[in-house]
């Protein structure tokens, strides 16, 4: 298994746009997924014969069911604004990872198929046909961009990438060419209910183990319920935070903060992931189906709140896509949809996200911090991709940026952000967005984790900063692989809720007397 | 397909049928990554399968560090002691020489 040899970036002072180097990330692209994975989602096992024509076909039934394909596909002016906005292109300094180029290698066979121009003087207009090398380019070229949006806040149109790559890779599937680690993923969530394949004895087992730690380090018997009927709050969460680390520890801090509140909680062995690949390989029935698994939790289990733990493109699914594909918020018209929608409390933010439970909580000072037991931490921020350009926090303009930081900040006491134009709505991608973070595409993760590094280097100088913070399940995997690549303490990212559950005091849980209380004054 | 002592192993040197493990194979599979198989290697090892016989999937980081420091001595109960021993991280190149699946996910 001797893995391609790459050099690793070197971190530059300043981000400048680097010279070209044509055909650098030029290859194979990630593992190809097999029958075995393709089948289950109703993909081709493997390149069928007929495959330019199932691929145009495709292509005009994508392009008249997204309207914003199309006119992403049209509009582009190649102003070029975009070019050096992307982190793959800012590492890897290969010319077709600029966004205008990588979306070009699906917009010329678009022109030459679709549009009158292309049909009759391809030449002129750069209509290209769509051959094994062109196929080929976009297998590999559309499994280098991480979906991230940062290029579209820079469009001047507008023109989402991700949208574009999204569209790219459910033509690949249609053609039974799918990459092994979003579809393998997929089978396993959409059968078992979680991206590892975790079963219900398994995961039971982790849960009471993890109990057991908690209770042994700070005496307190902390539960992480499992399929409690009648709970109030479902917490879907991505299955990282079971399994890997640092994620646990932010599980450790949801539970801590649900316990303060005294609130009633369960996840879910059916539907025990939050992240949701079907938005990676852009298929909406995949997606739905995924999602389907939580819309029936939801109803057996008879919850009246669905919480999202710490997973970017999970937030992304539920914040813009739950109310219609499963009845969570607003917009559902398909039976269990409504019934969904009028079974959960319409008081409370359907879906809410972990960042706006325990801010909502800060606020109203039912939670206590000592913030100096993050003293030996200088803190800063990564916006996670998908949290940041396609989602909202707290209902506030902007929130989803104001509220995980008042929420770092009402735990520690030293946080600095990152340069201006590496965060917020313009952040830099962890580099392993979209089903990227598999191993068989290593060089372009670290090339692509080279921006958003450089701007962590500064700080580190700047201000002696150790600790990097995400609320996204890739984003902290990403980066205790890549963190060493560039010199940095592996174990330096943690969870938002890490944090949290380090600095929070915990008291006994309040009693039925004083929710009473509490009650009476209100009504007073 | 690529083997390993007659027994397919997928692109990532994951066994492709887990039944046809053996001892050997941990063995070959480990000089393929230059690791001589330690004692301290093998209850690492045994505990993985015995785990993935049990609950049909490798356990999580946290779970075997510590069922590793409760068995093992308590200085052995952290990832930095795997790592030590699977330079890989002990979810990925342990469980490959166990015979495990390849764990999947955002991990």
């Amino acid at each position: 298994m001797a893995a391609k040899e790459f050099d690793i970036p070197v971190l530059p002072t300043y981000l400048e746009i680097p010279e070209i180097k044509e055909g650098i990330m030029e290859g194979d692209g990630p593992f190809k997924s097999s029958e075995e994975f393709q089948n289950p989602l109703g993909f081709p096992g493997e390149k069928v014969d007929n495959w330019q024509e199932v691929a145009i076909e495709k292509m005009g039934e994508l392009k008249s069911k997204y309207r914003s394909v199309q006119v992403f596909l049209d509009s582009c002016v190649k102003c070029g604004a975009c070019t050096d906005k992307c982190h793959y292109f800012l590492g890897s300094s290969d010319p077709k990872n600029m966004p205008v180029a990588r979306q070009d290698l699906f917009r010329s066979v678009y022109r030459r198929h679709f549009t009158f121009a292309g049909k009759y003087f391809p030449k002129l207009v750069g209509a290209k046909e769509l051959d094994d090398k062109m196929l080929d380019d976009w297998y590999n070229y559309f499994h280098q961009c991480s979906q991230c949006r940062r290029c579209s806040v820079f469009c001047p149109y507008g023109i989402d990438t991700a949208e574009i790559s999204m569209a790219a890779r459910e033509v690949l599937d249609a053609v039974g060419v799918g990459q092994k680690y979003c579809n393998q993923i997929l089978g396993k969530a959409i059968t078992i209910g979680n991206n590892l394949g975790l079963p219900e004895p398994a995961l039971r087992d982790t849960l009471l183990d993890l109990e057991e730690e908690i209770e042994e380090e700070t005496g307190i018997a902390i539960k992480y319920p499992l399929d409690v009927k009648g709970a109030e709050i479902l917490l879907i969460t991505p299955s990282a935070d079971f399994f890997a680390e640092p994620h646990i520890d932010g599980l450790i801090g949801y539970g801590k903060v649900f316990h303060e509140d005294g609130v009633s909680w369960t996840m879910s062995s059916y539907a025990s992931e939050g992240a949701n690949f079907g938005m990676f390989i852009g298929s909406y029935d995949i997606m739905r189906k995924a999602a389907l698994r939580i819309r029936k939790a939801a109803l057996d289990l008879e919850v009246s709140r669905v919480i999202v733990g710490e997973c970017g493109h999970a937030w992304r699914v539920a914040y813009s896509f739950w109310n219609t594909l499963i009845g969570v918020g607003a917009g559902a018209t398909d039976e269990f949809g409504l019934k969904l929608q009028n079974q959960l409390d319409s008081r409370y933010p359907q879906p809410q996200h972990i960042i706006e439970y325990t801010h909502d909580l800060i606020q109203r000072n039912i939670l206590k911090f000592d913030k100096s037991a993050n003293d030996d931490r200088i803190v800063t921020f990564h916006d996670s991709c998908n949290v940041a350009r396609a989602t909202n926090m707290g209902g506030i303009p902007n929130g989803q940026f104001i509220l995980p930081r008042e929420v770092i900040k009402a735990v520690c006491n030293n946080y600095v952000d990152m340069e201006r134009s590496t965060i917020k709505e313009a952040t830099f991608c962890c580099g392993a967005g979209a089903g990227l973070l598999t191993d068989d595409l290593m060089e372009i993760r670290i090339k692509g984790a080279m921006p958003r590094m450089q701007a962590l280097k500064e700080v580190e100088k700047s201000d002696g900063v150790n600790t990097l913070v995400a609320i996204c399940a890739i984003c902290k995997s990403q980066f205790s692989k890549v963190l060493p690549k560039f010199d940095f303490d592996p174990y330096m990212i943690v969870s938002a809720h890490q944090l949290v559950s380090e600095a929070i005091i915990m008291k006994k849980p309040q009693t039925d007397d004083s929710a009473a209380q509490i009650a009476e004054e209100v009504t007073e | 397909m690529a083997d390993i002592l007659g027994a397919d192993v997928d692109e990532e040197g994951f066994l492709v049928n887990l039944k046809d493990w053996t001892e050997e194979i941990a063995v070959e599979m480990a000089k393929g990554d230059e690791i001589e198989l330690s004692k301290e290697h093998w209850d690492v090892i045994n505990f993985l399968r015995n785990y993935f016989e049990e609950y049909q999937i490798a356990p999580a980081v946290r779970v075997l560090t510590k069922a590793i420091g409760k068995q093992f001595g308590k200085e052995k109960g952290n990832s930095k002691y795997l790592y030590s021993l699977f330079p890989y991280g002990p979810g990925k190149q342990g469980c490959r020489f166990a015979g495990l699946p390849k764990p999947t996910g955002c991990i």
